[in-house]
């Protein structure tokens, strides 16, 4: 983080006083306490599940405390396939949550439709929420959505807060 | 020929179309004006009694002059069998009998036959749409002349115009 050490306490002579970037302060603060929206499709949701519990444990990453509402939620994982019909509610949803806020697309479902090349899915989630992060996989295991989330980290790490930056949500985007 | 198909068209003879039996399962054909009446019959009557409806479903033919046929299920609980019945309509007047009156279950299942398939039911106390939104207009998504892909209503995002850019 570029932290200067300026004192050291008067009795151990450990660490006292750390200066360092406030943005970095802010971001390590978000980047550690990611809570995700409950938000399953499909049998995605079922390792993202696995993942929660206790053999897994998404908690070690800052991510576990999942939330039922939009409201309390900076992440939303949008977990399995997404049908036309869900789409407004997903963006609905989306609209609801409190910025900053963040959405892995997990699974083939999700990131392109995967099979589905039907009348009713929607192919990827990405063309009515901007999507930070894609996990690969049908279904992702649990190492796979940690690394999406471990990248998601990485990137939250990377964001400017205290300067206006260019809007990246990008909704008309077509493949 | 299977005995519950023998009692129908002894009941029934200008109703009765046909039967098909495989492994047991009789699966009789009627003509449309004869259904609720035979399914009234399957209904009611003490020796046939069935009181479970399974499922309403539908099969598109598209070379036969009578295009559609529209697939009922029932059980019954008490006499541990079961019976298919079979009606056929053509496309340009693909209507036929509800059976809701008869079976309180059919209710959704005639509903989604009619959302898929495009087959209206007589007397049905709410025919709409349940899977499809209201406001669905491409047509049926299960008939064979509908493309896999649809006509473009999945690309289609009216929602996000409200979304400041």
């Amino acid at each position: 983080m570029g932290l200067i050490q300026l004192g050291r306490h008067d009795k151990d002579g450990a660490p006292d006083v750390i200066t360092g970037s406030l943005e970095k302060a802010v971001n390590w603060a978000r980047k550690g306490s990611l809570w995700p929206m409950t938000f399953g499709l499909a049998c995605c949701a079922i390792e993202m599940m696995a993942a929660v519990s206790s053999r897994y444990d998404m908690d070690r990453f800052g991510a576990g405390v999942f939330r039922g509402s939009p409201r309390q939620s900076d992440l939303m994982i949008v977990a399995g396939t997404v049908c036309r019909r869900m789409a407004p509610v997903i963006r609905k949803i989306y609209d609801q949550m409190p910025e900053p806020k963040y959405v892995i697309s997990m699974g083939s479902c999700a990131t392109s439709g995967n099979i589905y090349d039907s009348y009713s899915v929607v192919q990827g989630v990405d063309r009515f929420v901007p999507v930070d992060i894609y996990v690969p996989g049908c279904p992702p295991t649990p190492e796979a959505l940690f690394d999406g989330i471990l990248k998601l980290q990485e990137r939250i790490m990377q964001k400017r807060v205290f300067v206006s930056q260019p809007n990246e949500v990008k909704t008309n985007f077509k493949v | 020929m299977h005995q519950l198909a023998q009692q129908i068209q002894d009941e029934f003879p200008a109703g009765f179309v046909g039967a098909t039996e495989w492994r047991g399962d009789v699966a009789v054909t009627v003509t449309r004006d004869a259904l609720h009446s035979i399914a009234e019959f399957l209904r009611n009557e003490p020796g046939m009694d069935f009181d479970y409806i399974v499922h309403v479903s539908s099969v598109d033919w598209p070379d036969d002059e009578k295009r559609f046929e529209v697939v009922w299920e029932f059980y019954s609980i008490r006499k541990r069998r079961r019976i298919r019945l079979k009606t056929r309509v053509p496309e340009s007047d693909c209507i036929v009998d509800s059976l809701t009156d008869l079976w309180r279950g059919a209710d959704f299942m005639e509903r989604e036959v009619y959302d898929m398939m495009g087959i209206r039911f007589r007397n049905h106390p709410d025919l709409r749409r349940i899977l499809m939104p209201d406001d669905y207009t491409e047509g049926y998504p299960l008939r064979k002349d509908f493309p896999l892909r649809g006509k473009g209503w999945r690309d289609t995002f009216e929602f996000l115009d409200e979304v400041p850019q």
